[in-house]
């Protein structure tokens, strides 16, 4: 386990400036995730953190040592990749000793480290195996396995689930989630764009945007006190309704937002409309209301619905559950 | 404890230096290989252009400048008389020679070509057995391919006179290789049976490389076929073809095999390769073989880097 | 509207001639090849007579010159390839993986040097090889041969080797693997069909080589290889032609390298269009 401190860090291909400086400390042990939309450059901050790109400006240190001047296999970091990466001529076995072969450790140790590998992710009976003989969640096991393998300080995820159907992506999610927690709480860094990953496996997530980091905090802390429009809107689903004008000025800010599952349908004193859309999922509903902001509100039922398609409603925000963003977009 | 006080500048990571040496290291056996067994000749060969090399003083040979080239004499007698390659007949034939052969039967391949890639890449039953089939003409070595034609183009024995005359094209017997007036027409002929094949599969893999889904909204559109091929088809194919035909153009220019074996000495087909080599060594004028061969050369340079330059030819679409 | 059937059958009688073209030349100077002297003279469409002759002439006589040919043109050729996949599998690693200054001069600088018209060093050739003493040996060749093996090797490789990918290179990176380990026990294992492929293509290249053997051999037939020892096959008499045995033996030259073009015939057509297309 290793902490990690980055400093003012800066990372361009050429002109263009992707990292554009970033201040982050992820703590002993943690499980931090990256998220954010296409292009923001997580994927970028995982690899200057791995090493496989070299740091512009700025620095980096593990445990209190600056690292940026290190190799990849030197740093005590291990990696899965989203398309898992394992070497196709090579056995289950031969994958995920080929980095200890290098390092030139004796037969006996590798066999026994692979083997703890292996029975902890439940793939001992697959290491004669070649990759192309496996399932995709067998193969990310074996990616995994690769990973614990090398016994890294750190330990990092680039969206490692983004392959996987999603009903393996639930039951690996979990795997995940227990692999942390019987690693003696590794560091793991770990990069998605599915925000309900970030919220389910975290113990904190940093948003970016555009080579900035948005926002840092636990799930919930970023659930409940978002720093502005765009981290409220990114984390939650389905997204925070947004209204401005007439809706917002009573709360004497430019916008307001109130999350679906924070609004309740009333019989007076709230917001009217017309229902024009309904979709229900059996544990949940989603009702559309077009109260004549933007874009329709969307309100969140338990259970079946009974508003109908063209009736009228009135719908409330939950008392304290509004949030207020004024003209830049940031809370107040 | 940080010790960034120690170093203010973060170092270069260790790895993409390592990769960059390591780059070097492994480049530096072909570049050593290249200087000695290309560069070093074509400097001399150049070098001996400039001076009065023979085969049998090659190292005594003295510098005597463009002369080679370039010659003006002014006799006693008041005449003005003109020596060197760029005034000899015999090397502007050879190159109005090789700049025919190359421009027919370039465009003649890439247009027979293109119609037998696009036969290919229909569907069809016997593709495979097809496909095989056109390979059999390039994989013909290129001095075999000059006998076997010379054998079918011979004016008394030859199969070609007879299969002619009985459908009745022509009604004499034809010299095809000792006749000037038909020994080009023979040798781009059989250059074009030995070079379709190859054309054919480069355009066909340009061809494959269009999606399917643009022929069928064509058709749905209902656009006709020959619209679709010029409008749908030619410009997504353009780019392969252009890479085909500039590999072309270099070999035909250059060509020397066909040209020396299917009708050798004859001044309608000589080609500026044929011609230097004779130079060379039949006639022993090293240095002036040298010359035209210099000259070759820096017409191909020239060739190659103007269509680097037009064409954009994306020459670093390595990693990134 | 043209009916579907005149279409179609405008289709397959192309289809019969393309064939028909490509197929012809070869067959006839099989035919030939089976007739005997006088026969020669008589111009015929199919095999009438059968008889192996010329090709006891070709094969036998004269010394066995011509399968000394034949052996020069399989041990220059095999070396020349062999010489030049070792060097170019580094060489291409570097031009396809590692991003370096100087990287785009020097794939134009390769590309170039495949274009060279191979008179154009014919003189300096000349030279190096008289002085090397290697005139009218098959070093001379193999020697002679890298300037056209090598840039197409490299060229051909370094397309291949672009395709493999990034995350391949990337987790081997962070096992610690060095470049070195990456292109012998990583790289290499998944080459092996580009291999194989621009192997042959060079092969049948050299195979084919005419202006330097011809111009580093002597007329005796040490070192000469198949082209120049069949186009320098000559009769009895000043005038008369060899028809029968020439036929003879560029049929024997040509099965063998038509037998491996068809086995092989799809690496070939990838590794011609990964040569050309991708530019």
């Amino acid at each position: 386990m290793a902490s990690i401190s980055i400093k003012n860090l800066k990372k361009s291909f050429g002109a263009v400036n992707v990292i554009k400086g970033i201040d982050l400390e992820i703590k002993s042990g943690e499980f931090m995730v990256f998220v954010g939309p296409s292009g923001c450059g997580k994927s970028t901050m995982l690899r200057l953190i791995a090493g496989l790109e070299d740091i512009t400006s700025g620095t980096m240190e593990f445990d209190g040592k600056i690292v940026n001047a290190l190799a990849p296999s030197k740093r005590g970091i291990a990696m899965v990749f989203q398309s898992y990466a394992l070497y196709p001529h090579m056995t289950v076995f031969q994958n995920m000793a080929f980095g200890m072969k290098l390092a030139k450790n004796n037969k006996d140790e590798i066999k026994t480290r692979v083997g703890k590998a292996a029975a902890l992710l439940q793939i001992t009976p697959y290491l004669d195996r070649l990759p192309k003989q496996l399932s995709g969640g067998q193969r990310q096991r074996v990616a995994i396995g690769r990973a614990i393998v090398r016994d890294p300080k750190v330990f990092l995820f680039d969206e490692p689930l983004s392959n996987l159907d999603a009903a393996l992506r639930v039951a690996t999610r979990l795997e995940i989630a227990k692999l942390h927690h019987s690693m003696n709480n590794v560091t793991m860094v770990y990069v998605t764009h599915d925000q309900v990953e970030a919220m389910t496996l975290a113990d904190r997530i940093c948003v970016l945007r555009d080579g900035y980091i948005e926002q840092v905090g636990t799930p919930l802390e970023l659930y409940e006190t978002p720093a502005n429009i765009f981290v409220a809107g990114f984390i939650g689903s389905p997204k925070m309704n947004l209204m401005t004008g007439k809706f917002a000025s009573p709360y004497k800010a430019h916008t307001i937002g109130v999350r679906s599952e924070h609004l309740e349908f009333v019989t007076k004193g709230g917001w009217a409309g017309k229902v024009i859309h309904a979709e229900t999922l059996g544990s949940d509903s989603y009702v559309f209301v077009d109260i004549g902001t933007e874009e329709p509100v969307i309100v969140r039922e338990s259970g079946t619905t009974k508003h109908t398609v063209g009736s009228k409603v009135q719908i409330a925000p939950l008392k304290g559950k509004v949030h207020f963003f004024n003209e830049q977009g940031n809370s107040i | 404890m940080s010790n960034l006080t120690e170093n203010q500048k973060p170092m270069r990571n260790e790895l993409q230096a390592g990769r960059v040496r390591s780059a070097w290291i492994f480049l530096s056996p072909m570049i050593v290989v290249l200087l000695i067994v290309a560069a070093w000749p074509l400097s001399r060969s150049v070098w001996f252009s400039l001076t009065d090399a023979s085969l049998l003083h090659l190292y005594d040979a003295k510098f005597i400048g463009f002369k080679n080239y370039f010659k003006v004499l002014h006799t006693d007698s008041g005449e003005t008389l003109y020596f060197g390659v760029l005034m000899d007949k015999a090397w502007w034939n050879a190159v109005w020679n090789t700049l025919r052969f190359g421009v027919v039967s370039v465009v003649l391949e890439t247009c027979l070509g293109m119609a037998v890639a696009l036969v290919l890449n229909a569907n069809f039953k016997g593709r495979g057995f097809v496909r095989a089939a056109i390979l059999i003409p390039w994989a013909i070595p290129t001095v075999v391919s000059a006998k076997m034609w010379g054998w079918m183009l011979n004016d008394q024995l030859g199969i070609v006179n007879d299969m002619l005359i009985k459908l009745g094209i022509i009604h004499e017997k034809i010299a095809w290789v000792a006749d000037a007036n038909y020994s080009m027409i023979a040798v781009v002929g059989v250059d074009t049976w030995k070079t379709v094949p190859f054309m054919a599969l480069l355009i066909l893999a340009g061809l494959q490389m269009v999606p399917g889904d643009v022929y069928e909204a064509a058709e749905i559109d209902g656009v006709h076929p020959v619209k679709v091929f010029f409008k749908v088809t030619l410009p997504l194919v353009l780019p392969a073809l252009m890479v085909a035909v500039i590999f072309r153009m270099m070999d035909a220019l250059r060509i020397f095999d066909l040209v020396y074996i299917l009708t050798p000495n004859s001044s309608q087909t000589k080609t500026m390769s044929v011609i230097a080599r004779e130079n060379l060594f039949d006639f022993d004028k090293f240095a002036y073989g040298s010359a035209e061969s210099t000259l070759l050369f820096l017409f191909l340079l020239v060739v190659v880097t103007l269509y680097i330059k037009i064409g954009r030819v994306n020459l670093d679409g390595g990693v990134q | 509207m043209i009916p579907a059937w005149i279409k179609n059958t405008a289709f397959y009688a192309f289809v019969v001639i393309i064939v028909l073209q490509a197929v012809f030349p070869f067959y006839y100077a099989i035919v030939t090849s089976f007739k005997t002297g006088a026969e020669i003279f008589e111009i015929s469409y199919y095999p009438r007579t059968f008889h192996l002759d010329n090709y006891y002439n070709v094969l036998f006589s004269g010394n066995g010159s011509f399968l000394r040919n034949i052996w020069n043109s399989v041990w220059v050729s095999s070396i020349t390839v062999i010489v030049a996949l070792f060097i170019a599998v580094t060489a291409s690693y570097a031009l396809s993986r590692v991003r370096f200054r100087g990287r785009s001069l020097m794939l134009m600088t390769i590309l170039c040097v495949s274009m060279f018209p191979q008179v154009a060093v014919l003189a300096g050739l000349f030279e190096v090889v008289r002085a090397l003493g290697l005139y009218n040996t098959d070093w001379s060749l193999i020697f002679s041969y890298t300037i056209f093996t090598l840039p197409f090797t490299v060229w051909v490789l370094t397309t291949f080797m672009r395709d493999l990918p990034i995350e391949l290179e990337e987790a081997a990176i962070v096992d610690g693997a060095t470049p070195w380990v990456i292109v012998s026990k990583i790289f290499m294992p998944l080459m092996w069909p580009a291999l194989v492929t621009t192997g042959l293509l060079a092969f049948i290249a050299a195979w084919n080589e005419y202006l330097y053997a011809l111009t580093f051999t002597a007329s005796n037939d040490a070192a000469r290889t198949v082209p120049v020892g069949i186009a320098l096959l000559s009769g009895n008499s000043e005038h008369e032609i060899p028809w029968g045995p020439i036929m003879a033996a560029s049929v024997i030259v040509t099965v063998p390298l038509i037998a491996l073009v068809l086995i092989f015939q799809r690496k070939i057509i990838a590794g011609l269009t990964a040569g050309g297309v991708k530019g």
